[in-house]
């Protein structure tokens, strides 16, 4: 089964006239039974786009909250067959969000990249963000999921300069994740005048949607950052909610979700 | 007919650092950026006469280098075969062939205008080794340890903290090397702007395990050198113990293109290959971690498995990728050696030569064990003493149930 609409999700998402609010979990936190009906909180909460983490031994681009995440959900046994049926699940409950997997290389290329290809298009997932895949290794995941109609959706950060990006718009597709700190996931945050001024600068190079993310916690800090750019990724403070309350965290995580979609949603679009 | 260019084994990695499919640059992109500008500024070094000087003069007065090769008579005559000759690197300053390298990276660091130095470590060595040049220069230094790690080696903590560096022990994960290691990325990616990481062992994303092999190759230069001039001839086998593989390329690196010499590269075996150990080629299979694609011990969905080693500096779940390299295209031998036969050949060393060898470099001893007595006996071997054994006089007389 192919996977050729998947990019219209995506779009589809960005195309709202209003910012995307993206919400990351992990997969398998605290249980692989526990994600689906977070994942509907989220849906229902009204996220735009859905990132599902593949948690990983060693999540080096991570902060505390998410490397916990990580071991909570391998200790409950998660294994690449229950993502991979979460993802499946989830598209035929709702087949018009879209969904992201996020993680590192080395469980995504484990069985080669064209397998890891193949089973995401078979379960519906419309893009992929690889943490340890710059555009210079491309070659490991990037034309696979292409042929697929996958889009490996990349990361800029702040030490992506004018000279450098092009090389990392090259072949991204989906939306552009901005990486608003140099840090990891759940630490601070940056000020909203220097996501402006970055968003503005990838925006001469850049046709892709943006997305912001890194150390966005609060409506309060969401709503701004929605005003000046395409959308906001949201992660850490949902994996709280989730280590906070386990099993049943999706009651809390809509909540939560539901007052950073208003924030997001509101937002009055400053953007050309 | 396409003319060949001549082949060696020396001109490795390609321009984006990959020892045939091993390697590479697989790192964060907030990192992309730092990496792409060491490389160039290492390039720079490499071709400045006034760096390879500071570099030599470094090794030569505060090192100790050259250290000697020497050749072990009793040892030879127990094991009735070659002859076992030893490079003594572990006489250098601070007891291990580590401060080779770090000597060169914080040369690399000062040259780039960083003012903040951060390091992994296991046992502690290369801790220390780092702690000990960033207090040669007057830099400020981190150093991320496993927190099993800082409760099992206190020797080298305390040795670290003397010499002015912050210790912080890593409680992530399974709180040993590998998470120190994810640990000092993390710590990085946050402070790319004044902060240099100084990797101690041949790994990591492009150019580390080439600017490390490069550094470390001065016990090959030398050894081989040395060896000539004694004996007028190259020696007929090398053999290094590998955790990460720092010393053994250090070693092997200037021999490659002898083809007369080959090479054994020696991997902890723990308590069995069928049990709980830490030889990534022997168990493992090619993946990614820590910014290099390499033999790693991992489950069928790529999760990382915990290594383990009666020695804290072997107690890797992954290798160089130039050993991952050098194992496919069979330039190298690879084999591994188990705690327990490395502590025979602890104990047979002190016994026959009056050296206290570390347990790294114990399990190199114990590979000679087995072969020199299959080789004729005015064959010669060359073994890599890279380390003192003071550090692991505790767990050895614990594993030998010796109360202290």
């Amino acid at each position: 089964m192919t996977n050729r609409l998947s990019p219209n999700r995506l779009q589809s998402a960005f195309a709202k006239g209003h910012a995307a609010l993206v919400c990351f979990v992990t997969a398998g936190d605290p249980t692989p039974d526990a994600t689906p009906a977070i994942l509907d909180a989220l849906v229902e909460g009204g996220a735009d786009v859905i990132e599902l983490g593949m948690p990983f031994t060693d999540p080096m681009a991570d902060g505390p909250a998410i490397q916990k995440a990580n071991l909570r959900s391998l200790a409950a046994g998660t294994k690449t067959a229950d993502i991979l049926k979460i993802a499946t699940d989830f598209r035929a409950r709702h087949p018009d969000v879209p969904l992201v997997l996020m993680g590192y290389a080395n469980p995504m290329t484990i069985r080669g990249p064209e397998w890891f290809a193949d089973a995401c298009a078979a379960a519906g997932v419309d893009g992929v963000i690889c943490v340890d895949i710059p555009p210079e290794e491309d070659g490991e995941l990037g034309p696979a999921l292409r042929a697929k109609g996958i889009s490996p959706i990349r990361l800029a950060t702040p030490t992506t300069d004018a000279a450098r990006l092009p090389a990392v718009l090259d072949g991204s597709l989906g939306f552009l994740y901005y990486v608003s700190v140099a840090g990891i996931t759940g630490k601070q945050s940056a000020a909203l005048a220097s996501i402006e001024e970055a968003v503005a600068r990838i925006k001469q190079t850049a046709t892709l949607p943006i997305a912001v993310g890194f150390g966005v916690r609060t409506p309060e800090q969401a709503g701004p950052i929605a005003s000046v750019a395409d959308g906001v990724v949201v992660g850490s403070a949902l994996i709280d909610v989730i280590a906070e309350h386990g099993a049943n965290a999706a009651g809390p995580v809509r909540d939560l979700v539901s007052a950073l979609a208003e924030a997001v949603h509101a937002a009055k679009k400053e953007l050309a | 007919m396409t003319v060949q260019t001549p082949n060696s084994f020396r001109n490795q990695p390609d321009e984006r650092g990959h020892f045939g499919q091993f390697g590479g640059r697989y790192v964060a992109e907030t990192l992309m950026p730092l990496i792409l500008d060491l490389e160039q500024e290492y390039r720079k070094a490499k071709a400045d006469p006034a760096f390879q000087a500071e570099f030599d003069d470094l090794l030569e007065h505060y090192v100790g280098r050259p250290s000697p090769l020497y050749f072990a008579p009793r040892l030879t005559e127990e094991l009735g075969g070659a002859q076992v000759w030893f490079k003594r690197d572990e006489l250098n300053h601070t007891g291990a062939h580590k401060i080779n390298n770090c000597i060169g990276q914080i040369l690399l660091a000062m040259r780039m205008g960083k003012t903040r130095i951060i390091a992994e470590t296991g046992a502690g060595q290369h801790g220390v080794a780092t702690a000990t040049v960033c207090a040669r220069f007057g830099l400020p230094c981190t150093i991320f340890m496993g927190a099993t790690d800082v409760a099992r080696q206190q020797p080298n903590v305390f040795r670290m903290k003397l010499l002015g560096a912050e210790v912080v022990p890593v409680t992530a994960g399974a709180a040993t090397l590998k998470d120190a290691m994810n640990e000092a990325l993390r710590d990085w990616v946050a402070n790319v702007h004044n902060t240099f990481y100084i990797i101690g062992t041949a790994a990591g994303p492009h150019p580390y395990p080439e600017l490390v092999r490069d550094f470390q190759s001065v016990i090959g230069r030398e050894a081989r050198a040395q060896m000539l001039n004694r004996t007028g001839r190259l020696p007929d086998l090398l053999v290094a113990a590998i955790g990460g593989g720092s010393n053994a390329i250090g070693l092997f690196h200037p021999f490659l293109d002898d083809t007369s010499v080959k090479m054994l590269g020696v991997e902890a075996a723990g308590h069995g290959l069928d049990k709980e150990h830490a030889a990534s080629l022997a168990g493992g299979r090619p993946g990614i971690l820590h910014g290099n694609k390499t033999y790693l011990l991992q489950d069928e969905d790529g999760q990382i498995i915990e290594g383990h080693s009666i020695s804290a500096g072997l107690d890797y779940p992954g290798i160089g990728p130039e050993h991952s390299w050098l194992k496919e295209i069979g330039r190298v031998d690879y084999t591994s050696v188990t705690d327990t036969e490395a502590l025979d050949a602890f104990q047979l060393l002190c016994r026959t030569e009056g050296i206290i060898p570390a347990l790294e470099p114990s399990h190199a001893i114990a590979a000679v064990k087995k072969v020199a007595p299959t080789m004729p006996k005015d064959a010669i071997i060359l073994a890599n003493l890279c380390g003192r054994g003071d550090k692991d006089i505790f767990s050895v007389a614990e594993h030998l149930g010796v109360k202290l």
